[in-house]
């Protein structure tokens, strides 16, 4: 029995869970899209925002949101700080390749054992208003608020990023370290401090990230994983740093995992994200807009 | 020739050792823990044919390991299978999973080529938590075959066990050693530059992901049997990933001596701090060892005694 109501409610769970996943991979899109630096840490500074989240949430009653907005200041500094030990450590040594990215697996690594041992392998979640309530849009398909929040502050996100890389002076030059580092160095720019910029934005990105994605379901330290696919899967269909790009692929992918999960299973819909990775490696690695 | 032999023979006592220690009949746990030391002694130097000879990391190591165990699931349940029937088998059916990543380099190097490694285990882990067949994702019990050629069975595994290591360590020098291994190090330098020189970067590669992937399902092959109870988040565990790529790095990656001195070292210190403090610990000592090595000794132990000698 094929349900059309159920078909409009996956549609539309799946577009709004994509303005979700736009946020989500805003920050690797910028650090692996544009930086060319394989952060895989990525996801476990999303939980790390997440978990931050919840302590403020818990402790004051803060909202979600708010509280992600709150610790970006923070997170840009430990961004900043993790890439001055990449970049002292490896890619001055032109040695990123192999040992930049064992690096980055094993802060993946460490944030997430760090979490497990401070906070157990319990689910934890976070109180808002908005929570648990939802609007009906009539003939049976309705939308959960915390669905609807999480894609409003991801969509918001985007446009932000995509103005301040096109309209800023910072955000051009970070444009331009992506293009061409010597001639940036010629201009009389330093490429490794518009780096380090662009490298804290991307993990302040993750912050408010953590904090969307607590909103929406409840964490633990091991969700980070189920998040590395998805980030990569569409960077690389959004084509690498193309912020248009990355939202447009976040939207195809989760209506596609919407789709899945109602009509297969939510067992399955990992396997999409793993699955379009592969295919979009091994077929078109420059992604559907690449440059 | 005579190198050859003499590198046989001291393997041969390396194995007639580890029968000696199965006969001693030490305090159980030892053998429990050493099983799990000398498996890790396995998956580091196959992880290293491939990411320490030829400069391709691969995070999908818990892949190729969980598909070894549950091949020996599927044919312990299926057939009844014996033990060497089962490493065989693990081993060949996760050598072809390697040859299929080996062609995937074709398109795909660097960091994009680790990334693919990640998404194919978690693509196989989706599909055996949709295996009822082998358990699902609620897991499946094993039973150990009654009465071993010796001692009891953890014992016997250990024993077993000891031989993998000696055979994947023999394997790896010999790669070392021979043109493959000149081979993979010049691809690892520089692929265009090798290719360029007529070096045969594709049929290299191949080799080195298949023999590696082979390996890696060798270690897990006899899981079933020393776990008696297998699951996939136990089969995929990210720690195998992780510990894979930590001991070469720790070890040093251009030598097979490497990945097995890093293996002893954190795969010893895993055990004690297990027992000692907490399993989560364990992972975070592995994970702090890993990042301070890359970044304060890139060349790892040997790198470290290198330098000390040549200063």
């Amino acid at each position: 029995m094929f349900s059309w109501d159920l078909l409009a409610n996956a549609v539309v769970a799946g577009l709004l869970l994509g303005g979700f996943y736009a946020a989500v991979s805003l920050g690797i899109s910028l650090i692996f899209g544009l930086l060319d630096i394989a952060n895989i840490a990525q996801p476990a500074f999303v939980i790390l925002g997440a978990y931050a989240t919840y302590v403020t949430n818990t402790a004051y009653g803060l909202d979600p949101i708010l509280a992600g907005v709150l610790f970006t200041p923070l997170f840009y500094l430990v961004g900043a700080g993790v890439y001055r030990i990449y970049y002292g450590a490896f890619e001055r040594r032109g040695d990123e390749a192999l040992r930049g990215l064992v690096f980055f697996f094993g802060v993946l690594f460490i944030i997430e054992v760090s979490l497990s041992m401070k906070f157990g392998v319990d689910y934890r979640l976070v109180q808002a208003p908005y929570i648990g309530k939802s609007i009906d849009l009539g003939g049976g398909v309705g939308i959960a608020y915390r669905y609807l929040v999480p894609c409003v502050v991801g969509v918001a996100m985007t446009l932000v990023l995509y103005l301040f890389l096109g309209r800023t002076f910072y955000g051009r030059a970070i444009m331009a370290v992506s293009q061409d580092q010597l001639a940036l160095r010629l201009m009389g720019a330093n490429p490794v401090q518009i780096k380090t910029i662009a490298f804290g934005i991307g993990i302040a990105a993750a912050s408010l990230a953590g904090a969307l994605l607590i909103s929406i379901a409840p964490v633990i330290p091991s969700t980070d994983r189920d998040y590395i696919g998805r980030m990569f899967a569409i960077t690389v269909l959004g084509g690498m740093g193309s912020i248009g790009g990355t939202l447009l692929a976040a939207v195809i992918l989760g209506v596609i995992e919407s789709l899945m999960s109602t009509f297969f299973g939510p067992s399955w819909s990992l396997a999409v994200s793993f699955g379009i990775l592969l295919a979009a490696l091994a077929v078109r690695p420059a992604g559907l807009f690449g440059r | 020739m005579r190198r050859t032999v003499g590198t046989l023979l001291v393997g041969l006592a390396v194995i007639a050792a580890g029968v000696l220690v199965a006969t001693l009949r030490v305090n159980p746990y030892l053998y429990f823990a050493g099983y799990v030391i000398l498996q890790y002694v396995v998956i580091a130097t196959a992880w290293n044919i491939l990411g320490g000879y030829g400069g391709y990391v691969n995070f999908g190591t818990p892949a190729f390991f969980a598909l070894g165990a549950y091949t020996a699931v599927f044919l312990i349940r299926s057939i009844k299978a014996p033990l060497p029937v089962l490493i065989l088998a693990g081993g060949l059916v996760a050598a072809l999973l390697g040859l299929g990543i080996g062609y995937l380099t074709l398109r795909l190097r660097g960091t994009f080529f680790s990334i693919a490694t990640l998404a194919l285990s978690v693509v196989l882990q989706t599909v055996i938590i949709n295996w009822e067949y082998v358990g699902g994702s609620r897991g499946i019990s094993v039973i150990r075959p009654s009465g071993p050629p010796f001692g009891n069975y953890v014992v016997f595994l250990f024993t077993v066990m000891v031989a993998l290591a000696v055979i994947a360590v023999l394997v790896a020098r010999f790669i070392e050693r021979s043109w493959i291994g000149r081979g993979l190090a010049a691809l690892r330098d520089n692929e265009e530059a090798a290719e360029c020189m007529g070096v045969p970067t594709l049929r290299l590669k191949l080799f080195a992901t298949t023999v590696s992937g082979f390996l890696l399902g060798v270690a897990g092959a006899p899981f079933p049997y020393y776990v008696t109870f297998v699951e996939p988040n136990s089969a995929f565990a990210l720690d195998y990933a992780v510990n894979a790529l930590a001991m070469p790095m720790i070890g040093g990656t251009t030598s097979w001596i490497g990945p097995v001195i890093g293996a002893v070292l954190l795969g010893t210190a895993q055990q004690l701090a297990t027992v000692t403090i907490s399993s989560e610990m364990n992972l975070f000592i592995v994970g702090v060892v890993l990042v301070a090595f890359v970044v304060l000794a890139p060349e790892g132990i040997l790198g470290l005694v290198r330098k000390l000698r040549g200063h």
